[in-house]
């Protein structure tokens, strides 16, 4: 990683190796009464929000402040950029005060990407349109090597709109990489066949039954019904074909788990009694993301 | 009467089966004749030892943005960007501001293009008031005032009771109909190919088939109305099988493609480089493997640019935020010879006709060879010279192409307009 963290697919399997095994270093930190370090005193680290985020926002800005550096968070509306500023002038102008790095969300793929070739500061991605969110992909491997010696040779079943998901992708590049049986699955417009060729090992499927059965892990996605202003699936027999219930659930493996990377809809992807089951590490993914943002910025900004 | 003597170069003039090393003699601005040491008593002399010696070419599709968009091109701008890129004559598409839906437009734009145009300049017309695809412009008075075709290109026709009316006007005036094909709600929202590289970068599609049942629309409306019809910036596998079908059964149906949809393939484009965005979009390389096929099965009648210039302040933006459309009048010939004629897929002969009698034949221009008589304007090639495009260095006003920093083997080296010799290397 030479200067910022755009996407995972541009990462190397030991890069992302190096950066679980430091985000294990961060995690017992989390648990103690004194968590700050000093590691990053004196830095400064903007999160630049084009989009509405509470967790992940909050995340890095706790992430960045546990390393000693200081966090400034800004949500894009009611900037300049309202006013009619372009996204390049809007950036550079804010780069000219020197943060150490940039945390950006923004609802345009390829956003990061754009300024990256524009502008020296680095950038973190903190999700960009539905391309990808690589410290998301990152939390949830965390989470899954908390739960199970390797990822190597497990099945994870992604299901619900991967077409739309920054979510998805990442895991999907991430997961490849270390040789893991992807399953996806979710309404036929929502997981278009070419997904086959985004990494190798993924396979497609239109019946949650055959996607959950001997699944390891299981990662349920939003339906993200604000990306939907188009009549992609009945939206009325969603939870019916492709919600996360006790009964289907009973289809994977004894010791599966449950993710989702929030924000849930009960009732509509995830079941109320699955989410706040045994089986579940909903919570386990929001404290990791803190750990693994932790090792990002530490080694962006080493 | 001024003359120039073109001496001793290549000429290839495929409408009258001319391949040999001779001079052209132009006088004034007609075209004398073709011959062999013919007289240069009086004639400035041009050498074009070593050189091929072609008709203008002719760009069926451009926009030169004016009026309403100066700030991304004048009709003097992307005229001698034309010279440069060794075409003598344009066309220029409707979609100004005001859209030209008038004869009144459409005098102003060719007064304009009398007073400060490098290239001849055609216009074009558009199908419906305003493009808005609702109520026929007045498409006769429009072609008795100079338009020589109609189109509502970028915005297409969706209503086909409206394409069919027009088709039906059209064949009765007997002037060339247009399309952009492009089924608006099949691509709506979209940034990019729909496949695998859309799908990698997490970027909307614009699927083939918003291109394929437009084409399918169309060409069923030419059968009905008897029209002559002509697939813009044709760019996929199954739209010109049905080209190649239309043709087959007798239609009035051609097509154009552009130099960018049989050179590059959408896993090749640089990701979130709106340089690279335009519509339709970079294809996938079986598409790009049909455009070849296409132009080498005659399919194909032109190759044209649309040429779509935006300026850098629109073009610096989020990928899904820019304009779409790229420069092109500068590139075409380099493009063309690098991915048809070196690659060894045709001949530069056959080249020559996509720029020159295909063109014109589509649009009935009277120009496009050597003919006695014919208005003067030849193209001069060096199809072998290295050359590396420097689009900052563009007389065009803008600078959105894909293809700044492309070293390119062959080019136009001079380009003769109405006698006049317009642009040299």
């Amino acid at each position: 990683m030479t200067k910022g963290l755009l996407d995972i697919e541009a990462l190397d399997r030991p890069e992302i190796e190096s950066l679980l095994q430091r985000a294990k270093d961060f995690q017992p930190l989390q648990q103690m009464r004194e968590k700050r370090l000093d590691l990053l005193d004196g830095r400064l680290v903007v999160n630049l929000f084009f989009e509405p985020s509470t967790r992940t926002r909050i995340s890095f800005e706790i992430a960045a402040k546990r390393l000693g550096a200081d966090a400034l968070s800004i949500t894009a509306q009611g900037t300049s950029v309202s006013k009619g500023e372009t996204l390049l002038d809007t950036v550079s102008t804010l780069s000219a005060m020197r943060p150490d790095v940039i945390v950006m969300r923004h609802a345009a793929s390829g956003a990061p990407h754009f300024l990256a070739r524009h502008l020296p500061i680095p950038i973190i991605n903190a999700g960009d349109g539905q391309h990808e969110h690589p410290t998301q992909a990152l939390l949830d491997a965390r989470t899954i090597l908390d739960n199970r010696p390797s990822l190597e040779g497990l099945r994870v079943a992604i299901i619900g709109d991967i077409l739309h998901s920054r979510v998805a992708r990442s895991n999907i590049h991430l997961l490849s990489k270390f040789g893991v049986d992807l399953v996806l699955c979710g309404p036929a417009p929502l997981v278009p066949q070419e997904l086959k060729a985004l990494a190798p090992g993924v396979s497609i499927t239109y019946d949650i039954k055959e996607a959950l059965r001997n699944t390891d892990i299981i990662m349920m996605l939003r339906v993200q019904l604000e990306r939907q202003n188009e009549t992609n699936f009945p939206a009325g027999e969603y939870s019916r074909f492709y919600g996360l219930r006790a009964e289907n659930l009973a289809l994977a493996k004894p010791d599966a788990i449950v993710m989702h990377p929030g924000p849930m809809n009960r009732g509509r992807e995830i079941s109320t009694e699955v989410a706040d089951s045994s089986r579940s590490v909903i919570l386990s993914q929001v404290e990791n993301g803190i750990a693994v943002r932790m090792a990002v910025l530490e080694r962006v900004l080493q | 009467m001024p003359k120039l003597l073109i001496r001793n170069g290549r000429v290839i003039d495929p409408a009258n089966g001319i391949d040999r090393v001779a001079d052209v003699l132009l006088a004034g601005d007609i075209i004398r004749g073709v011959g062999d040491n013919l007289p240069s008593r009086g004639a400035e002399v041009f050498d074009a030892t070593g050189l091929i010696v072609a008709p203008g070419f002719i760009d069926m599709h451009v926009h030169l943005r004016e009026p309403g968009f100066e700030s991304s091109e004048t009709i003097e701008s992307g005229s001698r960007a034309a010279a440069v890129g060794g075409f003598t004559s344009v066309c220029c598409m409707p979609n100004t501001n005001p859209v030209n839906d008038t004869p009144h437009l459409t005098r102003y734009i060719i007064e304009r293009a009398r007073a400060v145009a490098k290239v001849n300049v055609f216009p074009i017309g558009a199908i419906t008031k305003g493009s808005a695809g609702e109520e026929l412009a007045s498409i006769g008075a429009m072609q008795a005032a100079g338009t020589v075709a109609i189109s509502d290109d970028g915005r297409p026709v969706m209503n086909s009771r409206v394409m069919r009316r027009a088709m039906e006007i059209a064949s009765s005036f007997d002037i060339l109909v247009i399309d952009h094909c492009e089924d608006l709600n099949l691509s709506a929202g979209g940034d990019m190919h729909e496949g695998k590289a859309s799908l990698r970068y997490g970027l909307r599609g614009i699927p083939a088939c918003s291109e394929d049942v437009m084409v399918a629309r169309d060409i069923l409306l030419a059968e009905v109305t008897g029209a002559r019809y002509h697939v813009a910036h044709l760019s996929t596998k199954n739209a010109i099988a049905m080209v190649a079908e239309a043709k087959r059964r007798g239609l009035r149906v051609t097509c154009e493609v552009t130099p960018h949809h049989f050179a590059i393939h959408d896993m090749e484009i640089i990701p979130y480089d709106s340089n690279f965005k335009m519509k339709p979009p970079i294809r996938c390389s079986h598409d790009v493997e049909a455009m070849i096929e296409g132009i080498k099965a005659g399919v194909i009648d032109a190759i044209a640019t649309d040429h779509a210039p935006h300026s850098v302040t629109d073009k610096m933006q989020e990928f899904e935020r820019c304009p779409f459309g790229i420069l092109g009048l500068e590139t075409a010939i380099g493009i063309s010879l690098e991915r048809l004629v070196h690659a060894g897929h045709i001949s530069i002969n056959r080249m020559i006709e996509l720029f020159t009698t295909g063109p014109a034949g589509v649009l009935k221009l009277n120009r496009g060879s050597l003919s006695p008589g014919l208005p003067a304007d030849v193209t001069i090639l060096d199809p072998n010279s290295k050359w590396t495009y420097d689009v900052n260095k563009s007389p065009s006003k803008s600078r959105n192409s894909p293809y700044d920093g492309h070293t390119f083997t062959g080019r136009a080296v001079a380009t003769i307009v109405s006698g006049e010799l317009v642009w040299q290397a």
